[in-house]
């Protein structure tokens, strides 16, 4: 059965896709959008990393994108400027070193555009593996820090004066948010590993009244994204990434007319 | 120094700096079990900075700070919360900690808010939100309250009641209260230990003691003396040191 590239995209997409949710709504509540593109973005450089190194590539990734999120913290600290002028230094300066590195890396054949924007028929067994192992790990951690991680979400005063520790909380998520990126940039392409996380969120904000419900409909979300756009990927020979992320969106368009119902409910 | 097995927290020549600009300074205080401490002094002189330092939210601080407990209740005097966040009530409640469901509904009812329970914090007015405030930092039965302007836009009725509720939790939980108020009423009426705050300590002790002391006058002004003094209720005996009572 794992012959078959469908059904390994569709095990592989689906195993994203529970893990982008919760991750994806802590994104949009904590404002970190941006920052998520900018650890995306750096991961091109590992991806060439792995290449030069011939190293597993959501490993690489994993670890450059951990080291910029802590360059990110460093320079925070020890500089003036503006945490999205920052963001924007590191994303692009990222994405520009990875590409000049891919430029002298001739004896290999990239697909770029692969890298890009997903590639459905590069995932492999070990991929699976990588997913369905590294995934359910990101849960359970982000189920172990949950609290003082959304206490301080809410309020991080009140969180660190009734002794939950958020900064170690802030500093793991930090590290989970890598390793969704590592684990999902083959199949999403690292331009739009940040869709999937906050567009099914954002769709699940309209539609739900508490944190927990807004966690289930953002996994619910991302499931039937990925089922929608690999098959239209399949269907059109479209590259799974934009394909994927253009059902979330459609999701997300029918759930605003959810928001205008209640509107008009409440007048 | 002889250790207290009632201290709660304790700050020694406590104080901290915002760059080159000290917020309070040389604060030493303690809160003992079932003692309501309250801070006063007039705008930016370093109440609530006081409290955060109490609390541990500040950490580079001068001077030294215990803390003896985990189980902390705070209300902030201010407090943003951001409503791209999906939140009611009763999320609100267990957001530090998890709670039985009826321990829930007791605090609710106890601040006079359990019907709205389930609705959305972003619904709530000011003076609801307070009471809710208020009902999650009693609801965890903590072992030390910290309330930075616990009643600020509830209405008057309310304000008392709440006042004499925050009383009662100290009496029956036995914990320890670092209040802080403009409400020199209630200070008085309530306290068991005043500190004048401007930057530094200018003067702390019973309300009594400081209601006389002279810089406090000059920092309040003769009338807020005299509102402080008025509760002083007279005595038609005294207590000899004896433990006798003397009529006088």
């Amino acid at each position: 059965m794992l012959d078959d590239f469908f059904i390994r995209a569709l095990i592989a997409g689906l195993g994203i896709a529970i893990v982008t949710g919760p991750l994806g709504c802590f994104v949009i509540w904590r404002r970190l959008s941006y920052f998520g593109d900018t650890l995306a973005h750096s991961a091109l450089l590992g991806v060439t990393l792995a290449y030069t190194l011939e190293f597993n590539i959501a490993f690489s990734v994993f670890i450059i994108s951990s080291l910029i999120a802590l360059i990110l913290i460093q320079l925070q600290k020890k500089t003036n400027l503006p945490g999205d002028a920052l963001l924007g230094l590191l994303a692009h300066s990222s994405l520009a070193v990875g590409l000049v590195v891919i430029g002298f890396l001739t004896f290999i054949r990239f697909d770029i555009m692969g890298l890009l924007f997903g590639d459905i028929l590069a995932v492999t067994v070990d991929d699976l593996l990588i997913i369905w192992i590294g995934g359910p790990l990101i849960l359970l951690i982000l189920k172990l820090i949950w609290k003082p991680l959304f206490a301080s979400t809410v309020n991080y005063e009140l969180a660190e004066a009734e002794g939950l520790n958020p900064d170690r909380a802030k500093a793991i998520f930090t590290i989970l948010m890598a390793g969704i990126i590592a684990i999902s940039i083959k199949m999403v392409g690292l331009l739009l590993i940040t869709g999937m996380l906050i567009i099914p969120a954002a769709m699940a904000r309209n539609i739900s009244s508490s944190p927990q419900s807004m966690v289930i409909y953002s996994i619910l979300g991302g499931l039937l994204s990925v089922l929608l756009g690999l098959f239209t990927s399949l269907e059109f020979n479209t590259s799974s990434g934009p394909s994927i992320i253009a059902a979330s969106l459609f999701l997300f368009i029918l759930s605003l007319l959810n928001i205008k119902q209640s509107i008009k409910l409440k007048n | 120094m002889t250790s207290n097995q009632n201290i709660l927290v304790k700050l020694n020549q406590a104080g901290f700096r915002l760059k080159d600009k000290w917020l309070v300074k040389g604060v030493s205080l303690q809160i003992e079990k079932g003692q309501i401490v309250t801070l006063i002094g007039p705008n930016g002189s370093g109440k609530s900075t006081t409290a955060k330092i109490a609390l541990g939210i500040y950490k580079k601080i001068d001077g030294e700070v215990e803390k003896y407990t985990n189980k902390v209740g705070y209300v902030p005097q201010k407090i943003s919360i951001d409503w791209t966040l999906p939140l009611r009530v009763k999320d609100f409640m267990v957001l530090t900690e998890n709670l039985k469901d009826e321990d829930i509904n007791e605090a609710l009812s106890l601040t006079g808010v359990i019907q709205l329970k389930n609705k959305n914090l972003g619904d709530l007015s000011g003076g609801e939100f307070q009471r809710v405030l208020i009902a999650r930092a009693i609801s965890k039965k903590p072992d030390l309250l910290v309330l930075d302007e616990p009643v600020q836009g509830v209405d008057f009725t309310g304000e008392i009641a709440l006042y004499k509720l925050i009383k009662k939790i100290t009496e029956e939980l036995n914990c320890g209260i670092l209040l802080i108020s403009h409400d020199l009423h209630t200070v008085m009426s309530a306290t068991d230990h005043v500190v004048c705050l401007n930057g530094h300590v200018c003067c702390s002790g019973s309300p009594m003691d400081v209601a006389k002391n002279n810089e406090y006058k000059a920092l309040f002004g003769e009338q807020a003396s005299q509102i402080l003094t008025r509760y002083e209720h007279r005595h038609d005996h005294v207590h000899t040191s004896k433990g006798e009572i003397k009529k006088n």
